[in-house]
């Protein structure tokens, strides 16, 4: 694998082809944030939040790090007042559903966001589909997915293998950035396990 | 069918098509699109072969059902060859009058077309307006052939691009004649054909796919399908082209099953070229092998992105994916993969033949050929256009469209699609071409131009194309998904008359996230709505925040129905109709709407006659209080007793 040069906020960073800004940006100890990303998982670009200005050229572009493959001579700043501006709005847009997850609170924090901008609409689900792509990338079960889509798009797990799969894996509810407890309530639910009590096999 | 397996085998087809048909013989062509078909078309059809027997002139004249040839405000056409005379609106009850005229070479006068404005008759096709200012080098051809039929297609040349490139041209030589014509993608991007093409060519890895995207989907866009419907062998030659120049194997059709007339068209169009050695293995005996493949798609309007297109092509959920690889050169599959719309491919075998210096005959400095339009929303001659780039929006919309019917004033016209914006009348002179049009704040998109009258709300034009992308977003991202469901939120509460100070900044903000952090061009141009209805109509979005007022008297919420008792001749008609009973009044008396009741639903308005006028719109203003009820008595002097 040949070696690209690059600069991350101004400091010389070498990488290998191939690689994303974000993953050369974390082997130089350079920090950008991230509520979708999994190094098990392939890139995905969902959540923006990584959102980074790249030179190339001269020309300036806002792309997701996660997702930008490195090339020579790029310049990658990953906070500028148009960056901090973008990851703010989106954190107040995801606070708009789970208002209380700690990871968002903690960015919240940083980028001064005001988790009370939106009118709340609670489902704590912020659709990162980590689950759902942890369950078929690396577990390759299948038993949660997307339905719908747009505003309406939800996670679900498919009962007949959920039934199979999850109770001996669960290894999808730590990785929730909101509250790990949704993936089993919605596990819980799509199961019907109400009249059932959850310790017997 | 015999295999034609050269391109002298080609020519001797084609001439001996052409050889079996008298030209002098008469040929009724009557419009089969979806539009025609709508009014009734198939009736007509089946009027004009039962009336053929009836008068038993099956050996004389000839019946064709053609694609659609545009003018689809005034459907069922019919047009009679060899004159070319274009009759409108033809009912079945019209046909025997028609072939009699056929027969006897006469005109039916009431039928063909008359110039609303001048009383002018049009008997011939390309006298009527709304055709002469068109240049329809693509559409023409529909009107010409049965899409069914491939012989149709042979008959006026088809094929014969496709011959020249697989005999006389080399794979290079192809790529370098559709650069040099700037030919660019018709489907919304406008990024130049011929270096998407190079790129995938360039590409080292060896499999190579060429893809229509007929996943035409912007709200009363219907381009693409009159195309397909009409003409598909044009594309599929194209997209065959396409194929020699990257050097693909396997193409595919990327179809919305929406377009149940594209689909059929398309499929059968597949089977005659292959049985014809057009298509598949050894093509015209070049040794070229080319299969196609149709894929319906399954109703998601982000499917027309190409990154979302190829994942749903793969058989997965239809999601865009991240670009920064262009998919020219990582595409289905990881492939190289050229993917241009309908409209693209069917000029490419136009370019071949004709040359790249007879395409950039039509045009702007870089905006090169022409372009199919749908022209529909408040204007006359409602229809498919073919104009070249360049043409002022005014001519289009006055010239081939006939200005906004009702006496009504235009305001502005939507072009692009939800990706676009609205363009006012202040630039109604603006040349219509990819930059320009970008530069107005709008763009071209696939050429979806929807023209708004007085009577329409810019807010709530905004308003109904971001409920449109909301619901079609894939929600996959948080700028498009999240973004643009707040930007809706307020867009509504704006239109209730709930709007708040600091709203518009909000949109604006909310807007940049969506242009600059969104995954694709969905959400990237989605605030476009907006942001041009803002910038030429500010006005009115302050109106609806401060004053609750809709200048244009359209914002349910905003407004009152008020019948003025001055003007009121007490003639029961809309209190007769008011679907809710809100309408007090009798025989001689002064009828008033009861505000609580009211529903706005505006036929009170429609149906008072116009000679009184009496019933009124008001908005921002309070609604004045009903006449006292003994007050209410019509005086009726001077009309009887």
């Amino acid at each position: 694998m040949s070696e690209i040069l690059l600069q991350i906020d101004g400091r010389e960073v070498r990488a290998k082809a191939g690689m994303t800004v974000l993953e050369a940006a974390q082997r130089a100890g350079i920090a950008i944030p991230t509520l979708c990303h999994h190094e098990k998982l392939e890139p995905y670009g969902g959540c923006r939040l990584c959102t980074v200005e790249a030179e190339v050229r001269g020309w300036t572009k806002l792309v997701a790090a996660c997702c930008y493959p490195v090339e020579s001579d790029l310049v990658v700043r990953t906070r500028s007042e148009k960056v901090d501006r973008i990851r703010r709005m989106i954190l107040e847009l995801l606070m708009a559903h789970a208002p209380d997850a700690f990871a968002l609170q903690d960015l919240a924090k940083e980028y001064g966001a005001d988790r009370d901008r939106f009118e709340k609409e609670a489902s704590f689900c912020i659709h990162c589909g980590l689950c759902v792509r942890y369950c078929a990338e690396v577990k390759k079960a299948n038993a949660v997915g997307f339905i719908d889509r747009g505003t309406r798009r939800e996670i679900c797990f498919v009962p007949e293998i959920a039934a199979k799969e999850c109770w001996q894996c669960k290894e999808c509810f730590p990785l929730c950035p909101t509250e790990a407890l949704q993936a089993a309530y919605v596990l819980t639910e799509a199961l019907n396990l109400k009249n059932r009590p959850l310790s017997s096999k | 069918m015999p295999r034609i397996n050269s391109p002298e085998d080609l020519e001797k087809v084609r001439q001996e098509i052409l050889a079996a048909r008298d030209p002098g013989r008469p040929c009724i062509s009557i419009c089969a699109g979806t539009g025609c078909l709508a009014s009734g078309a198939g009736e007509v059809i089946a009027a004009f072969k039962a009336e053929i027997e009836k008068q038993d002139l099956q050996a004389e004249v000839n019946t064709r059902e053609t694609g659609c040839p545009g003018f689809c405000e005034r459907g069922p056409v019919v047009v009679i060859y060899p004159e070319e005379i274009c009759y409108l609106q033809v009912r079945p009850e019209d046909v025997p009058e028609i072939v009699s005229a056929v027969k006897e070479k006469k005109v039916v006068e009431r039928l063909v077309y008359v110039d609303p404005a001048t009383g002018e008759k049009a008997i011939l096709e390309a006298d009527i307006p709304f055709y002469k200012h068109q240049v329809r080098n693509l559409i023409g051809s529909n009107i010409r052939i049965d899409p069914k039929r491939i012989e149709d297609y042979l008959a006026i040349g088809g094929y014969s691009a496709l011959a020249r490139v697989l005999f006389r041209m080399s794979a290079g030589e192809v790529l370098s004649e559709v650069k040099k014509s700037n030919l660019r993608g018709r489907g919304g991007g406008g990024f130049p054909t011929g270096r998407k093409w190079e790129e995938s060519r360039n590409a080292p890895d060896p499999i190579k796919y060429v893809i229509v995207n007929a996943d035409e989907g912007d709200p009363g866009a219907f381009m693409d399908r009159a195309l397909l419907e009409g003409n598909p062998h044009s594309t599929l030659e194209g997209l065959t082209i396409g194929a020699y120049a990257v050097g693909a194997r396997e193409g595919y059709i990327y179809v919305r099953q929406e377009y149940p007339l594209a689909v059929e068209n398309v499929i059968i169009a597949i089977k005659q070229a292959e049985e014809r050695g057009l298509l598949g293995k050894d093509i015209l005996g070049s040794g070229f092998d080319f299969t196609v493949k149709v894929h319906k798609g399954a109703g998601a309007f982000v499917c027309g992105e190409s990154s979302a297109l190829m994942t749903a092509l793969e058989g997965r959920a239809g999601e865009p994916r991240p670009k920064y690889i262009h998919t020219a050169v990582k595409g289905v599959w990881d492939h190289p993969s050229v993917l241009n719309n309908v409209e693209t491919w069917a000029n490419v075998p136009l370019i071949i033949n004709k040359g790249a210096g007879w395409f950039m005959q039509f045009g702007t400095e870089r905006s090169k050929g022409t372009k199919i339009f749908s022209l529909v929303g408040k204007i006359t001659n409602t229809g498919l256009v073919e104009v070249p780039m360049g043409i002022a929006l005014r001519d289009v919309i006055y010239k081939i469209g006939g200005g906004i019917p009702g006496g009504k004033r235009f305001k502005a016209v939507q072009t692009g699609g939800p990706s676009g914006g609205c363009i006012p009348e202040s630039l109604l002179d603006l040349e219509v071409g990819f930059d320009e049009l970008s530069r107005a704040g709008s763009m071209m998109g696939s050429g979806g131009m929807i023209v708004m009258d007085e009577d329409t709300c810019m807010v709530d034009v905004a308003r109904y194309f971001l409920n449109f992308l909301t619901d079609e977003s894939c929600g996959k991202c948080v700028p498009c998904r999240e973004g643009i469901r707040q930007m809706l939120k307020l867009l509504d509460n704006i239109v209730k008359g709930k709007g708040k100070e600091g709203d518009i900044e909000l949109l604006e903000a909310l807007s940049e996230t969506a242009i600059d952090a969104s995954l694709c061009a969905l959400g990237k141009t989605a605030p476009n709505p907006f942001l041009s209805t803002l910038k030429y109509f500010r006005e009115e979005y302050e109106a609806h925040i401060r004053q609750k007022r809709c200048p244009a008297l359209s914002c349910k919420e905003l407004i009152a129905y008020h019948i003025e008792p001055e003007k009121c001749r007490a003639c029961m008609i809309c209190a007769k109709q008011c679907p809710v009973n809100a309408i007090a009044g009798g025989k001689n008396l002064i009828h008033v709407i009861d505000q609580e009741k009211c529903t706005k639903c505006g036929t009170c308005f429609e149906v008072c006659p116009a000679r009184f006028g009496a019933v009124r719109k008001l908005s921002g203003e309070p609604v004045p209080a009903p006449i006292p009820e003994d007050a209410r008595a019509v005086s009726r002097k001077g009309k009887e007793t």
